[in-house]
């Protein structure tokens, strides 16, 4: 069936000319969007900027294409990986990363300090606009960028064969970034559709459908072409998290725009069936994007880091089943106590706890690779980060289904304990395993020996430690400390604190949440100057002559550990 | 044959693929469908009516600088939150709310029943520097609100979209959209008491203060004072049958 | 089908469906014949080099 549509529909030869007629597609709509209007205030933002930026966006691609079409239609190499499309994501992960984190930081600040950091005559610099841009500059765009990238290099090696699609890859990338500045720049000017994590409007989400259509066509005719039998689980995990999404994305953005070419559009469902359809993705954007897609990270490189297989497959096969299955079922703890019905809030939170059985066997599994290995944590700051990471997955998954039971829900829902919760997700875990994957991939991709300096990889892993350290525990003080404020009554029977009183009482525990994204931030920046010296081929990044095959290539550090400030 | 099946599916790109969409498609479905049995999942109240063009056009600049970011519409049933903020919010409340605003972040106070608590200087006051009100705030400054002239000449095209997804607003409604907007802003308007008939309960007056001019602030103020305001709870029975779920 | 029909079937069905589903996976990963299998898909990640296989 695949290898049909592949043959088919998505030949290689054509992939450029089938491209640049979409790009032409978009370019007569984006004229017609970019009409100037009148609108006096511009209260609901028009299309006409994100008009002009399609325009131009979709005229650079044709041109592009025209350019290499000059040449004759383009040939591809069967011979060799494509990693020119790998090595771009590496690019635009670390610079979307560090973009995304210190957004996160100054809207900290902005909480912080609000005096300093909120400008009267700039609303494009408030909180209400920067935190959506926080949040999709994090997950989509710096983790988006590293599923992508890792996802190509991983399905090629475990396959052996090169990606599917001739040009399709390139699209996929290139829309991408297309789309990540559109919503980006959409939320500076309030375009929203205000669905947490599913922001961007109506035009923003059809780009995105055509973009993540291609990106599974490619990642399923790369599986279908592919000299091994068996698929690798990795690719399981990267499976389920393309196609997952792709649903979740089209149910929950289902809309109708006021005009065809006017920016604002109603949802098609109302109150309560909208809070449910936006928590099951939402919910689930955390369970197939940043776990299943990252899980697929985690088993690839941890093995491929530590030389050594995963500790038990058939684990993994119960892992990847149980979690896609029970995942789907526990958005509705979300709604604890809403005015959604109940038996749905109570089927949520049964299957939430349900959900820590294999979040808890797959880091096991990750971890217990190691076994007769361990001394290469200590040796090995890369393999640290990959495991560590895995820890941080372990522990969220706890906290997770905790906080799923009601009661629990009842004090922790609406607190910054929920916020502490995502970041020891999504520092801890996503950000650990992609930089751990970004150490092992950049040396491998530009055939370095390793990366420019360990020494300043163990910087990093320690900085962003302690800051995800002073981060989630400041959170976690603030969090129970107001939600037990908001019920607290005096002896007289009334409400003990007024709620500007439980604002005021977590100013020093914003203090040390920023000073913690601060020190992660740094971290960050630490390492894209390493990778940065890791491609120009400076100090431990000594330059691999010809082809050595990698299973040969010394990728792991020799037993000599290398300690801080040696 | 269960085990051919599956390794089939592994064999197969397309069979995994397959056997992907089937599994998780089922959790989505059983969650989500029946909640489409509206009668059952929404109370039955009275006093519901759509957002008048004017609250309708707040509730937008509401969703365009994301007040849901910080700020919850859903009053759980639990002792402090009802005798914080009032009763406990109602799937009914929120059944023309296109997209729902309940939130799920309280840095600031819940809004569901903000409506009728503050006097529209004070929201103005606030909005504009809300340090200058509320001393230890840390909510963002909105006074460009005042400022800028609010885009009401579309009206009519959102008051559409939302009749066509099910909103009960009438061809007249869609109509009168903007004189609609406009009366609800000055009280010896012609058209008041037409304007009463067709959003009962609405709340006729100058929003910001400023008569020459119809803000943005104006029709922000418009629906934070409608917020939570329009179910009659005097005649809504909780423990009737059809409102336990 | 009535709403209260519709929502126990769910409830119910939904435990039962994912207790069979759970076993069925359990079985296939243990299955002996499959023992070969898994162990060399496991070293997939160790094996490759710099080259797709044409």
């Amino acid at each position: 069936m695949t290898s049909n549509i592949r043959k088919t529909y998505f030949k290689e030869d054509d992939s450029l000319i089938v491209i640049g007629l979409i790009l032409v597609l978009g370019f007569i709509w984006s004229l017609f969007a970019a009409h100037p209007t009148d609108a006096p205030g511009m209260i609901y933002p028009t299309l006409e900027m994100h008009g002009f930026m399609m325009m131009g966006a979709f005229l650079i691609g044709i041109i592009a294409i025209v350019f290499k079409l000059s040449d004759g239609l383009p040939k591809f190499d069967q011979g060799e990986y494509q990693d020119d499309v790998i090595k771009a994501g590496v690019i635009a992960t670390t610079f979307w990363g560090i973009a995304g984190m210190l957004v996160g930081l100054i809207i900290a600040c902005q909480l912080t300090w609000p005096n300093i950091f909120y400008f009267e005559s700039l609303p494009w610099t408030n909180f209400g606009r920067l935190r959506p841009l926080h949040t999709s500059a994090v997950i989509f765009a710096f983790g988006g960028n590293a599923l992508i990238a890792t996802s190509f290099y991983v399905v090629q090696r475990t396959c052996r064969t090169r990606l599917a699609g001739g040009m399709w890859p390139w699209f996929v990338f290139w829309g991408y970034q297309l789309f990540i500045v559109l919503a980006a720049t959409g939320y500076l000017t309030g375009v929203t559709q205000s669905r947490e994590y599913a922001e961007p409007e109506w035009y923003v989400d059809i780009w995105l459908t055509i973009v993540w259509v291609a990106y599974l066509l490619v990642f399923l005719c790369t599986l279908a072409k592919r000299k091994e039998p068996h698929i690798y689980v990795a690719n399981w995990f990267y499976l389920a998290f393309i196609i997952t999404v792709a649903i979740l994305h089209l149910v929950n953005n289902m809309a109708l725009p006021t005009g065809p070419f006017d920016a604002k559009s109603y949802s098609l469902f109302s109150g309560v069936q909208d809070a449910m359809t936006q928590w099951w993705y939402g919910h689930n954007a955390v369970g197939f994007f940043l776990t299943a897609g990252f899980l697929a990270i985690m088993y690839y490189f941890i093995p491929k880091r530590a030389n050594r297989p995963i500790w038990s497959y058939k684990l993994s096969i119960v892992h990847f089943w149980a979690v896609i299955f029970i995942y789907i079922w526990a958005g509705p703890h979300h709604l604890h106590f809403t005015a959604l019905p109940q038996w749905t809030q109570t089927l949520g939170m049964a299957f939430s706890i349900m959900l820590w059985m294999p979040s808890w066997g797959g880091m096991i599994n990750g971890l217990m690779t190691l076994q007769g290995a361990w001394d290469k944590l200590r040796t090995d700051p890369v393999l640290r980060m990959l495991v560590v990471s895995v820890a941080f997955y372990g522990m969220a998954t706890f906290e997770g289904p905790l906080m799923s039971i009601r009661y629990v829900n009842a004090l922790s829902h609406y607190t910054e304990w929920t916020i502490g919760h995502v970041h020891s997700g999504a520092l801890g875990w996503n950000g650990f395993v992609t930089f751990g994957a970004l150490y092992c991939m950049v040396p491998w991709l530009w055939k370095k020996k390793e990366v420019y300096s360990l020494r300043l990889v163990e910087w990093h892993f320690w900085l962003a430690t302690i800051g995800i350290l002073f981060y989630i525990t400041s959170m976690w003080v603030a969090g129970i400390m107001e939600g037990l404020m908001w019920r607290a009554y005096n002896d007289l029977g009334f409400l003990e604190y007024a709620f500007i009183e439980t604002v005021s009482a977590k100013h020093i525990s914003y203090v040390v949440r920023a000073l913690g994204g601060g020190l992660f931030l740094a971290g960050t920046l630490i390492m894209a100057f390493n990778l940065r010296m890791t491609v120009k081929g400076k100090g431990g990044a000594e330059s691999l002559e010809g082809d050595v095959p990698l299973a040969k290539k010394p990728v792991i550090p020799t037993a000599q550990p290398i300690l801080v400030g040696e | 044959m269960f085990l051919k099946l599956h390794q089939k599916l592994e064999k197969k790109s397309f069979g995994l693929l397959l056997g992907i969409i089937g599994v998780v498609s089922v959790g989505g479905l059983v969650e989500i469908a029946p909640l489409f049995y509206i009668d059952s999942t929404i109370e039955q109240v009275e006093g519901m009516r759509p957002y008048t063009p004017l609250e309708l056009a707040g509730r937008n600049i509401y969703v365009r600088e994301g007040c849901y970011t910080c700020h919850s519409q859903m009053i759980r049933p639990l002792r402090d939150e009802v005798e914080r903020y009032g009763h406990y919010s109602l799937a009914a409340e929120s059944m023309y709310d296109k997209p729902f605003q309940w939130g799920s972040k309280r840095t600031g106070p819940d809004l569901a029943r903000v409506g009728g608590k503050y006097s529209d200087e004070w929201h103005k006051l606030h909005l504009e520097d809300p340090r200058a009100v509320v001393p230890e705030s840390i909510m963002p400054p909105y006074k460009f609100l005042s400022e800028r002239k609010l885009d009401y000449k579309s009206m009519s095209a959102h008051l559409n979209a939302n009749r066509k997804l099910g909103v009960p607003y009438t061809e007249e409604m869609v109509e009168l959209a903007v004189s609609d907007l406009k009366t609800q802003l000055d009280e010896y308007a012609d058209d008041y008491d037409g304007f009463l008939a067709r959003y009962p309960k609405a709340v006729v007056r100058e929003f910001d203060g400023n008569s020459n001019k119809i803000s943005e602030m104006d029709a922000l103020i418009a629906y934070l004072q409608i917020l939570g305001t329009l179910v009659d709870f005097d005649t809504y029975e909780a423990q009737k049958d059809e409102n336990l779920r | 089908m009535s709403y209260d029909v519709f929502a126990h079937f769910v409830k119910m069905g939904g435990t039962v469906f994912f207790t069979g589903f759970f076993v069925l996976t359990i079985i296939y990963a243990l299955w002996p014949k499959n023992k070969a299998r898994f162990e060399r898909a496991a070293q997939l990640p160790l094996l490759d080099d710099d080259h797709p296989e044409v």
